[in-house]
C-alpha cells in the first residue's frame, strides 16, 4: 500500500494501473484494497475552506467525517448526511454515496456534494458536478472509486442550533407494525428500526422504531443548555479482546436482544440524547468488532422496492428466525427515492446485518441473496465481501451502463479493486 | 481565547505538523517554521479551519545559523512553546565516505537546532518563562556502526538540551527532551519498522503535549524504549563492539 504525499506522487501512482484509493479502511469488504496498487489517501486531509453563509466546505478527500464534525458543530453546522461510523473520509462517503437515518426525507450524501475533483485514467485532474462534467459526477457517486480517485470535494453542511437529538422510541409487535410506523413517520427527520432478529411467528420482526429531530438549544439538558452545541465529552473504550468463536451464539444473542428489547421498551418514549451516541453507537467502543472472534464477521444489507417490500421482509427475517444465527445489530430503513446512476439506495426498505463468519451464518447468506433476488432487491457493495458475481449482476441491471460507461473511460485496466475484480464491474 | 503560542521548527516532518496539530486542538495559536514555508499555506489554512486559532508560517533554514536572531526578531510574538523538529538521517553509508554529508548530518542534527534553541532560550531566560521542546532521538544514546554518524549529532544535541535544561530550571523556562524511538514518518518509510515498538506522529505528539504540561525531562514514545535503551547503554563495550545492532 502506498500513501502518496503530492498530488504528483498521487498521478504517478495512478498511471501503474490496477489502482483504487482507500480512506480509513471502514468498508466492510474488499472495496477499498486491490492487488497491486492500493492507493491511502491519508495524507490528503486538508480543510480547504469554509463559507459561513452557505455552510459549504472544500476538503481533500482524506479529511474524516468525525473532524468535520469536530470542527464544524461549534459553529452550528453539522453534516446533511452520516453513516453509523464518524471514522470515514469524505472520499470513501462520496464513492459509496452512503446514506443516513434521515434518506426517506434529505436523500443520500450525493445529494449535498457541490463538486468533485476526480484524477481520471489519463493522469488528469477533472472537476465534475450536477451541471459540468455530470457523467463523471454521475458515476463517481456510488461508484466505488472505480470511476478514479477522488481528491476533493464542496460538500454543503446543515445549520443545526444544538448538538443534541430529540429521540422518540415506538415498539412494532412484528414488522409489518414496523413498516406501518416507518410510513406514518416520513416527516421525522431521522427514522431507523432495530429488530430482534430471533422472534418468530407473529411476533417476526419485532423491533423498536426510533425517530429523531434536531434539538433547538432550549430542549438541550440544562446542564448542557449554555453551550447548546457542545455535546458530553465523551471517552472512548477500548474493546479489549477477541472474544471466543462460540461466544456468540443463538442463546446469547438471543439474551441480548431481550434485553436491547425490554429496555428500550422501559424507557421513556422521548429523550434527548447527544450527536455522538445517536448518530454513532459504535465508536464509543474502539475495535468492537473483536466481539466476532478472529475470524470476524460478515454484513448484508440490501434493499427491496416498496411494492414487494413487506413480503421480502417477512421472508428475509423467516429465513433468518429460522437458522437461528442470530445478528447482534439487524437494522431497518425506510429510503427515500434515488436520484443516483450507481447509488445503492432505492425507494423501498434497507434491511442490514452482520453474522459472525462461519458456514452456517455463509449459507443463510446466500438464501438472503436469493430472496432479496426474487423480490426486485438490491445490495449495498460498501458492506459486500462476499457476494458471488452471477447474484450481483442479476441485481443490478445498471452495471452495464456502469461497465460500458469505465470501457469508455478507459477505467477498467487504470482502476480495479478485489470487489470489482469479484464482481466483473 | 488562546492558551499561547507554539513555535514548531522544522514544521514539514510529520511529528512537527502531529504536534501542530495537538497544541492548535487544545487551542494554541500555531507558528510554522521550515524552509521554503510557503508549501505550507494549506496546512495553516485547514489548521485555521479546525481548530479557530491563529496559525502563521515562517520561512526558517535551522543550517543558516547566523540568520537565527533575526528569524526570532521578526516574529510576530515570541511564543510560549517552542519544539525542534528540525532532523535529517542522511545515508550512513554515504556518511562515512563523504564528508561533506557526514558534516551536513550533523549540523542539520546538532548545530542548526543548538543554535536556535540557544537563541530563544535567552529570550525565554530574559523574559523568565517558557518551554523548550528539543527532538532528539535513541540513536544519541550509544553510538552504532548502523548510523553513528547521525546518532553522534543526536548525542550532541541531548547534551545540549540537558546542559540548558540544567542552566534554565531555577529561571523559570524547562527543557524537554523526547526520544522518539520508531516513529512511521517520512523519514522511516520504506524501513522495516517491528510494529510494536514504533509509534505513530499523533502518539510521539501526545507525549510531547502531556509533557509540556506537566514539564517532564526526557520522553520516550513509547515507554518500552526506555527499558530498550538502558540495556544497549550498560552492554559492555568489548561485546557491544562485536554485535550487529
Amino acid at each position: 500500500m502506498m500513501a502518496p504525499r503530492s498530488t504528483d506522487e498521487l498521478l504517478h501512482l495512478v498511471r501503474q494501473q490496477g489502482a483504487i484509493a482507500r480512506g480509513n479502511g471502514r468498508a466492510y469488504g474488499d472495496s477499498a484494497v486491490s492487488a497491486t496498487n492500493t492507493i491511502h489517501m491519508k495524507h490528503f486531509n486538508h480543510m480547504v475552506s469554509f463559507d459561513q453563509e452557505t455552510g459549504q466546505l472544500i476538503a481533500e478527500a482524506g479529511v474524516l467525517l468525525a473532524d468535520v464534525i469536530e470542527a464544524f458543530l461549534p459553529l452550528g453546522w453539522f453534516p446533511f448526511v452520516t453513516p453509523g461510523t464518524k471514522f470515514v473520509t469524505l472520499g470513501g462517503m462520496i464513492a459509496a454515496d452512503v446514506h443516513g437515518k434521515n434518506h426517506h426525507k434529505d436523500g443520500s450524501f450525493g445529494a449535498y456534494v457541490d463538486w468533485i475533483d476526480v484524477v481520471t485514467s489519463d493522469g488528469s485532474v477533472e472537476r465534475c458536478s450536477k451541471t459540468e462534467n455530470t457523467e463523471l459526477f454521475e458515476w463517481t457517486l456510488g461508484g466505488m472509486g472505480l470511476t478514479g480517485v477522488i481528491l476533493r470535494a464542496a460538500i454543503r453542511l446543515r445549520p443545526v442550533t444544538s448538538a443534541w437529538i430529540e429521540q422518540t422510541t415506538l415498539v412494532a409487535d412484528n414488522v409489518s407494525h414496523a413498516m406501518e410506523l416507518f410510513e406514518q413517520s416520513m416527516d421525522a427527520t431521522y427514522s431507523v428500526a432495530w429488530i430482534d432478529c430471533l422472534q418468530k411467528g407473529q411476533h417476526l420482526g419485532r423491533s423498536l422504531v426510533m425517530l429523531g429531530e434536531h434539538a433547538d438549544a432550549g430542549s438541550v439538558p440544562t446542564r448542557f443548555r449554555k453551550t447548546p452545541l457542545q455535546g458530553p465529552a465523551k471517552r472512548r473504550r477500548n474493546f479489549p479482546i477477541n472474544m471466543p468463536n462460540w461466544a456468540l451464539n443463538g442463546p446469547t444473542v438471543r439474551v441480548f436482544n431481550a434485553c436491547y428489547y425490554w429496555n428500550g421498551k422501559r424507557k421513556p418514549k422521548r429523550q434527548v440524547v447527544d450527536w455522538d451516541s445517536y448518530f454513532f453507537p459504535l465508536d464509543a467502543i474502539q475495535g468492537w468488532n473483536k466481539v466476532y472472534g478472529r475470524r470476524g464477521f460478515a454484513q448484508f444489507q440490501c434493499v427491496l422496492p416498496l411494492s414487494h417490500a413487506k413480503d421480502g421482509l417477512n421472508e428475509l427475517l423467516d429465513a433468518i428466525a429460522n437458522a437461528g444465527s442470530g445478528s447482534f445489530l439487524a437494522v431497518l430503513k425506510r429510503f427515500g427515492p434515488q436520484a443516483g446512476k450507481f447509488s445503492f439506495p432505492m425507494e423501498g426498505y434497507t434491511l442490514a446485518l452482520d453474522f459472525p463468519v462461519n458456514a452456517k451464518t455463509l449459507a443463510l447468506m446466500n438464501d438472503l441473496d436469493r430472496i432479496t433476488l426474487q423480490y426486485n432487491g438490491r445490495f449495498y457493495l460498501a458492506k459486500d465481501s462476499r457476494m458471488p458475481r452471477d447474484v450481483f449482476l442479476q441485481s443490478e441491471p445498471r452495471a452495464e451502463d456502469y461497465i460500458k460507461y469505465r470501457q469508455s473511460k478507459g477505467a477498467p485496466t487504470a482502476f480495479s479493486s478485489a470487489q470489482s475484480e469479484r464482481l466483473g464491474l | 481565547m488562546s492558551k499561547g503560542t507554539v513555535l514548531v521548527l522544522g514544521a514539514k516532518s510529520d511529528i512537527a505538523m502531529a504536534v501542530a496539530h495537538r497544541f492548535a486542538k487544545d487551542g494554541y495559536d500555531i507558528q510554522l517554521a521550515a524552509r521554503q514555508a510557503d508549501d505550507l499555506e494549506a496546512s495553516c489554512t485547514d489548521m485555521e479551519l479546525r481548530f479557530r486559532v491563529k496559525v502563521t508560517q515562517h520561512d526558517f533554514d535551522a543550517l543558516d545559523v547566523s540568520s537565527h536572531a533575526g528569524f526570532v526578531d521578526a516574529l510576530p510574538i515570541l511564543p510560549s512553546v517552542v519544539v525542534c523538529a528540525v532532523g535529517y538521517m542522511g545515508e550512513q553509508a554515504e556518511n562515512e565516505r563523504d564528508v561533506e554529508a557526514a558534516a551536513q548530518v550533523i549540523r542539520s542534527n546538532f548545530e542548526g537546532p543548538a543554535s536556535i534553541l540557544a537563541e530563544l532560550a535567552n529570550r525565554f531566560e530574559q523574559r523568565g518563562s517558557g518551554i523548550l521542546v528539543g527532538i532528539s532521538s535513541v540513536a544519541g544514546d550509544r553510538g552504532r556502526a548502523t548510523n553513528y554518524v547521525y546518532g553522534s549529532a543526536k548525542a550532541g544535541f541531548t547534551a545540549f538540551l540537558s546542559g540548558l535544561r540544567n542552566r534554565l530550571a531555577k529561571k523559570g523556562v524547562h527543557v524537554v527532551t523526547v526520544l522518539p524511538g520508531f516513529v512511521a514518518t517520512k523519514m522511516t518509510e520504506g524501513m522495516d519498522l517491528p510494529a510494536k515498538l514504533t509509534a505513530q506522529p499523533e502518539e510521539v505528539a501526545d507525549k510531547i503535549f502531556n509533557a509540556v504540561q506537566k514539564r517532564r525531562n526526557v520522553i520516550y514514545a513509547k515507554p518500552i524504549w526506555w527499558m530498550i535503551m538502558m540495556i544497549i547503554r550498560n552492554i559492555p563495550e568489548g561485546v557491544f563492539k562485536k554485535l550487529k545492532i
